[in-house]
């Protein structure tokens, strides 16, 4: 399966909704999305990875340039992630502690500092 | 003996035919479903790293993989001609922050960061630098086959 991208905005969040796979063939259209949301002034974003069935290190590298992006801005990237197989990767290269992870789009819309 | 053999032109879009092949030959192979996502992930960290240093160094030149089962279990092989890996820090997430996003253009993981998640991942991988490149290898255990399933004449009584 390809890489499904959908955004909606959602209070001052701007939701995107990932789907499929993440890896080095499809994650340069993550970080375009990324990169467009931060250029139109969307610095509060919470990236919904609820459908995502694959997550390597390229992934991850996008996910935490675009952090870079919207902390450039003051902004925010929550994640929204309950599935243990795309957690671990986090776990393994310590970025738990970099993103906020939230149990639901709800959880992560709603959240503060 | 090997099962599997791989010769892939180093193109991203061959790291998913790499993943998909690999673990149908895995599956085959009787590896355990709960072993498949970790090898799923693995195959990919190690065939992108490859992947991204042969675009870099070795456009030419194919990434070769491997995949063998024998009585000690699953092995397979990713075998590139890039430039050896340098020690990384130690702390991923802050790698990471430091070489991700600097500028639109190129925010693709450090190599050296997939290795890392390999080791981190795999129990049992070898990183081994040789003259022309780098071969990670990685095993997995397989269960026991039961006696008499694949020798001349037997009776096939596990199931498929």
């Amino acid at each position: 399966m390809d890489l499904s991208l959908s955004t909606r905005t959602e209070g001052d969040r701007t939701v995107v909704v990932v789907g499929g796979e993440i890896d080095v063939y499809t994650a340069p259209k993550l970080r375009e999305q990324l990169i467009d949301l931060v250029s139109s002034g969307q610095y509060h974003l919470v990236v919904d990875m609820e459908g995502v069935e694959f997550l390597d290190s390229t992934g991850l590298g996008v996910l935490v340039g675009g952090l870079k992006r919207v902390r450039a801005h003051e902004g925010s990237l929550r994640l929204v992630c309950t599935q243990e197989r795309i957690l671990k990767i986090f776990r393994i290269t310590g970025l738990t502690k970099v993103f906020p992870i939230h149990g639901s789009v709800e959880e992560a819309v709603s959240a503060t500092e | 003996m090997a099962l599997v053999e791989l010769s892939l032109p180093p193109l991203a879009a061959h790291v998913r035919t790499a993943r998909l092949v690999v673990v149908a030959a895995a599956r085959r192979a009787g590896l355990d479903d709960a072993l498949v996502d970790e090898l799923r992930l693995a195959l990919g960290e190690a065939c992108s790293r490859a992947v991204g240093l042969h675009a870099k160094h070795a456009p030419a030149a194919p990434v070769l993989v491997t995949v063998a089962d024998d009585a000690s279990g699953l092995t397979i092989t990713v075998t590139d001609q890039g430039p050896a890996a340098e020690p990384t820090s130690g702390d991923l997430a802050r790698d990471m922050l430091d070489s991700a996003g600097d500028d639109a253009i190129d925010d693709v993981v450090d190599p050296d960061v997939a290795l890392a998640v390999l080791s981190g991942l795999v129990d049992d991988c070898t990183i081994e630098h040789t003259g022309a490149g780098t071969t990670v290898t990685m095993r997995w255990p397989l269960p026991p086959r039961p006696v008499g399933v694949g020798g001349p004449g037997a009776t096939q009584v596990s199931q498929v």
